[in-house]
């Protein structure tokens, strides 16, 4: 791989086309695999009943919401670095589709909330930390949109997504830290999951799906804002 | 087909989850593929 030869943006064009279509397509062949999985095969669970299918989306995007913003920041970062235009195109490629999946991930949580801990909406520790990271990725489009010359926009939203990073490992953690509502991890490298084999299954194959989708979504977008800054 | 949309009576929960989430990401969609015509 000439990975120099990529960095810049109109060289990276047409391979950013190409990941595009194949992970678009890979996306829509997992999100069915996997919905598949999470309604007809995996079962109904002993203590929640149905409510907990929400499972399938829930945790996939919580992970896609952190992992995106780490993304982002390491592209930011490599831009404020390196003075790489193509690095900080990346990150505000990526910062839309990471501001979704933290609101999905709020959102069907809170649906989740309130037939499994009788609300809505606790102020919890994991709860109020995942919504912080939305008011950073909101807050990183915002700066970004309020600054004409793109490139002191790039600078200024790389401070930014980078101060924020420290939040990551805090919503990781804080079903540790603290005395949370939210349950602790049910799925780690270092044990089996705490889970039937199917459900984990559903999950991780809509895990993969989410992936794919934020890979193609972040590729078609990185192409408009190559075209819109010639 | 009835009880599958049924969900137990959690139908509200789980399709409020599904259902939001398949809107916004064809808005998202939607949005992008505006955005790659006029780019």
């Amino acid at each position: 791989m000439k990975w120099f030869w990529y960095a810049s943006p109109q060289t990276f064009f047409p391979l950013a086309g190409t990941l595009a279509r194949w992970c678009g397509a890979a996306a829509g062949v997992l999100a069915l695999i996997g919905l598949y999985i999470g309604f007809f095969v995996a079962p109904t669970d002993a203590q929640q009943g149905e409510a907990y299918r929400i499972i399938f989306i829930h945790v996939p995007a919580a992970w896609m919401s952190m992992f995106l913003y780490v993304i982002m920041a390491f592209w930011a970062a490599i831009g404020l670095a390196f003075n790489t235009r193509l690095s900080a195109m990346m990150a505000s490629a990526i910062a839309p589709t990471g501001a979704l999946f933290t609101f999905i991930a709020l959102w069907t949580g809170s649906l989740w909330g309130k037939p499994t801990w009788g609300t809505y909406w606790p102020w919890d520790a994991r709860i109020t930390t995942e919504l912080i990271l939305l008011f950073l990725y909101l807050g990183f489009l915002a700066l970004q949109a309020a600054i004409d010359d793109p490139r002191r926009a790039d600078r200024a939203g790389a401070l930014l997504a980078i101060v924020g990073v420290v939040n990551v490992p805090i919503i990781y953690y804080s079903v540790q830290w603290w005395n949370t509502l939210h349950q602790g991890a049910s799925v780690s490298l270092t044990r089996a999951p705490s889970m039937a084999m199917t459900m984990f299954a559903g999950m991780i194959v809509m895990a993969l799906a989410f992936w794919m989708y934020s890979i193609a979504v972040a590729m078609v977008r990185v192409r408009c804002i190559i075209r819109e800054r010639g | 087909m009835t009880e599958f949309f049924a969900m137990g009576g959690y139908a509200w929960y789980v399709w409020g989850s599904y259902g939001v989430t398949f809107l916004l990401i064809s808005i998202e969609i939607v949005l992008l593929k505006n955005r790659s015509k006029k780019a």
